[in-house]
């Protein structure tokens, strides 16, 4: 028995060895960590498809400096305990480049402990690249020198929205409904109070949290939506809390504006479609695929034609590892050190559109511009749809770089 | 008031019903063998895949009966490769087991269908409004959803209380040797039941996957709120699973409508100090907690009556 566990064992290593990916030496790599598995994976598995996509891309043209570009995945499964785990696992592995978006919780323990890693280990610095974790604490009270951001945050976005509906004088009621966690939260409240300053006269006539993807059945929250007479409703819900929410409002035939953050998420435009909501459901973006942007269209359709069956992609991963290289490029070297003083203030052509954002010095917010959509049948110049549904996005408004930022009460702590 | 009160009672019920359709086929298969199978939810899951899979080339009806019983010949196999030989080691064995087969069914089920949630319709026959009360619509397929679900709660019912197969099958739980002594196949009566609850979980599947999201985490998001149904309706019983998704689903449903909590009920009696102590347990919601109360009833069940609202036995 012991002899063939010992066989076995050796013969495990051996092969486990052969297996390995013969990763060069100077490699450029870069650590993804985000659910693979469990309730987040279809979203997780759709941003290592896109990484995947943008580092054989470039390593067809030669690479960052000579350098191949590879990507290191690590299921975190969406829990900031094993999310610090798998950081330590890649820096282990030798990985000093470390990017992560889903779970504002998630990214907030990261951010905490790159920071004090790195204050521990000096030359050995690792910088974390945050592609969609949106909780304003990330670039305000908690901001830290070695996380930068590249989504709008919370309050970014909602001053886009806000400003809107501002002008939408048709809107008297508005509902809020969210998931019952920090980001849920932070939206409801921002929303709140930025809808008292611009538009008093709008009657908030829900407030409600719903426990997070365990809901089943949404029928009775829209038999409230429905008798508290709104006309609009404002939802952080994102995954399955979005797709039943809105197909329970379909069902109900409950006719209001949606006004999302997620609504392109993963199965979102599937259950759009299915509640049959032409025009009804916004949603506030970097970009969406029908912006009338060759260079961009050009990719997506390079893209889509990689993952016919995930159809969805993110364009601010193309910001952020566009402008990853490009600081090691001009810094002449992938010193996570030398990258961040670049990537500081830099300022970069979006992917979406090519108009340009900036990498905000004072608290490492990324600011571009946003776009307000709306989900319906595809229309002449829309070439795109989403997820094989037929039904696209369609700009309803585009807000200016200028018009996004909004202070920070971030205190930057720089190195030394 | 009226207006809430009867909306709520027609979505509680209609929840209810989905509940009891889901865990119908757990409660089978508890109450039959007493093996609690923890891949019941796999099994839903993959009914929901077949369906959507058959819809694509014939339709939903014909998916409404082929996937469930594709899903029941591989839960037949389950139980004659697999179940059957580690039933040998006792019940945690068995636990065991399916825990591990709902890792195998949803990776399986991701490399055949990727991790994105797929377009599984409901059929254009039943995809219009059944009824407008208080200009809600109640569409047909939910009401076809509760017809479904009664239908099989009768049939169940009938089938075990009135027929001989019924009759061999709860012989074969309590004496199985003696069963086998008289001549009757223990074995393959296992082999069915296990069978026809991995097809009533794929019936589900097939007509919750519509309704619902159809994705390869699906399994893993209905999870618990099935335990709870069939321990609060007392295990192995149908009549008690029954009960207990009506229940839970009209707690639910009456628990998100109200406003009230701690702090509107009894603001005035209490000082602002032992207020704000309270803090979030004073301000909290019914509405906000809901989704929690049939955990709640769970916890208060077991320690209260344990046998459940109709259960025959103890454990």
């Amino acid at each position: 028995m012991r002899t063939t566990f010992a066989a076995t064992a050796l013969a495990l290593s051996v092969f486990g060895a052969a297996a390995m990916p013969a990763a060069a030496e100077d490699a450029l790599k870069i650590a993804y960590i985000d659910p693979l598995s469990g309730g987040g994976a279809s979203i997780g598995q759709i941003g290592l498809n896109q990484l995947k996509f943008i580092a054989d891309a470039v390593n067809a043209k030669g690479g960052v400096m000579g350098k191949k570009v590879e990507i290191a995945a690590y299921d975190n499964k969406l829990n900031p305990q094993q999310s610090l785990v798998d950081v330590q696992k890649a820096i282990d592995d030798g990985i000093r480049i470390i990017t992560q978006g889903n779970g504002s919780s998630v990214a907030l323990a990261i951010e905490d402990f790159v920071a004090k890693y790195n204050e521990r280990n000096p030359g050995k610095e690792v910088i974390y690249l945050n592609y969609a974790a949106i909780d304003p604490a990330l670039t305000n009270e908690k901001c830290s020198y070695w996380h930068f951001a590249w989504d709008a945050n919370v309050g970014v976005k909602l001053q886009a929205l806000t400003n809107f509906i501002k002008a939408k004088k048709d809107i008297k009621k508005v509902y809020l409904i969210d998931q019952d966690y920090s980001f849920g939260h932070s939206v409801a409240d921002t929303a709140v109070r930025m809808l008292k300053e611009k538009r008093p006269d709008i009657a908030i006539v829900g407030n409600e949290f719903h426990p997070l993807v365990k809901v089943t059945d949404f029928s009775p929250y829209i038999a409230k939506i429905k008798a508290s007479g709104a006309d609009t409703v404002i939802t952080g819900n994102w995954g399955q809390d979005f797709a039943l929410l809105i197909k329970a409002a379909g069902d109900a035939g409950l006719k209001v504006d949606w006004y999302t953050f997620y609504a392109g998420g993963a199965g979102g435009p599937t259950a759009v479609k299915q509640a049959n909501m032409p025009d009804q459901v916004f949603q506030i973006t970097e970009g969406v695929n029908n912006i009338d942007y060759k260079p961009a269209q050009d990719v997506i359709r390079a893209y889509f034609a990689h993952y016919p069956n995930a159809p969805v992609y993110y364009p601010r991963l193309f910001n952020e590892t566009g402008m990853l290289f490009k600081a090691i490029e001009e810094a002449k070297s992938d010193d996570p050190v030398k990258i961040a003083v670049k990537l500081e203030g830099m300022k970069y052509p979006t992917f979406s559109s090519g108009d340009e954002g900036f990498m905000r010095k004072d608290d490492h917010q990324f600011f571009q511009p946003l776009y307000i959509s709306t989900l319906g049948p595809l229309a002449a110049n829309q070439p795109f749809d989403e997820e094989h549904t037929g039904w696209g996005w369609k700009v309803v408004a585009q807000i200016l770089v200028q018009d996004t930022i909004l202070p920070t009460s971030c205190k930057m702590k720089r190195p030394q | 008031m009226v207006e809430i009160v009867f909306i709520s009672t027609l979505n509680g019920v209609l929840y209810g019903m989905l509940l009891f359709l889901m865990a119908s086929g757990l409660t089978v298969i508890f109450s039959m063998m007493g093996v609690l199978n923890f891949a019941h939810a796999s099994f839903y899951m993959l009914g929901a895949f077949f369906g959507f899979a058959i819809s694509r080339h014939v339709g939903f009806w014909p998916g409404l009966v082929i996937a469930p019983l594709l899903v029941g010949g591989i839960g037949m196999a389950v139980e004659r490769y697999g179940l059957r030989r580690v039933h040998r080691h006792g019940h945690v064995a068995e636990l065991l087991f399916t825990f591990g087969l709902t890792f195998v069914i949803q990776q399986l089920v991701e490399m055949a269908w990727g991790k994105l949630p797929v377009d599984y319709r409901v059929p254009p026959s039943l995809d219009f409004p059944a009824f407008t009360v208080f200009s809600t619509n109640y569409p047909t397929f939910k009401i076809f959803e509760l017809l479904i679900s009664v239908a099989i709660f009768a049939a169940l019912l009938l089938a075990v209380k009135r027929t001989r197969i019924g009759l061999i099958v709860q012989a074969a739980l309590s004496h199985p040797d003696m069963v086998g002594m008289l001549g009757h196949n223990v074995d393959g009566v296992f082999m069915l039941v296990f069978g026809v609850g991995a097809g009533l979980a794929a019936i589900a599947g097939v007509i919750a996957g519509p309704a619902l999201v159809t994705q390869s985490n699906m399994a893993e998001l209905l999870g618990p709120i099935l335990f709870v149904v069939v321990v609060v309706g007392g295990l192995g019983s149908l009549s008690g699973a029954f009960a207990a998704s009506l229940l839970i689903g009209l707690v639910q449903t009456f628990a998100v409508a109200s406003n009230a909590s701690l702090a509107s009920a009894f603001g005035s009696l209490v000082s602002q100090r032992a207020q704000a102590y309270l803090g979030d347990i004073w301000n909290v919601t019914v509405a906000q907690i809901a989704p929690i109360l049939p955990y709640l009833l769970l916890v208060l069940i077991l320690i209260f009556r344990p046998r459940g609202l109709i259960g025959a036995r103890d454990s």
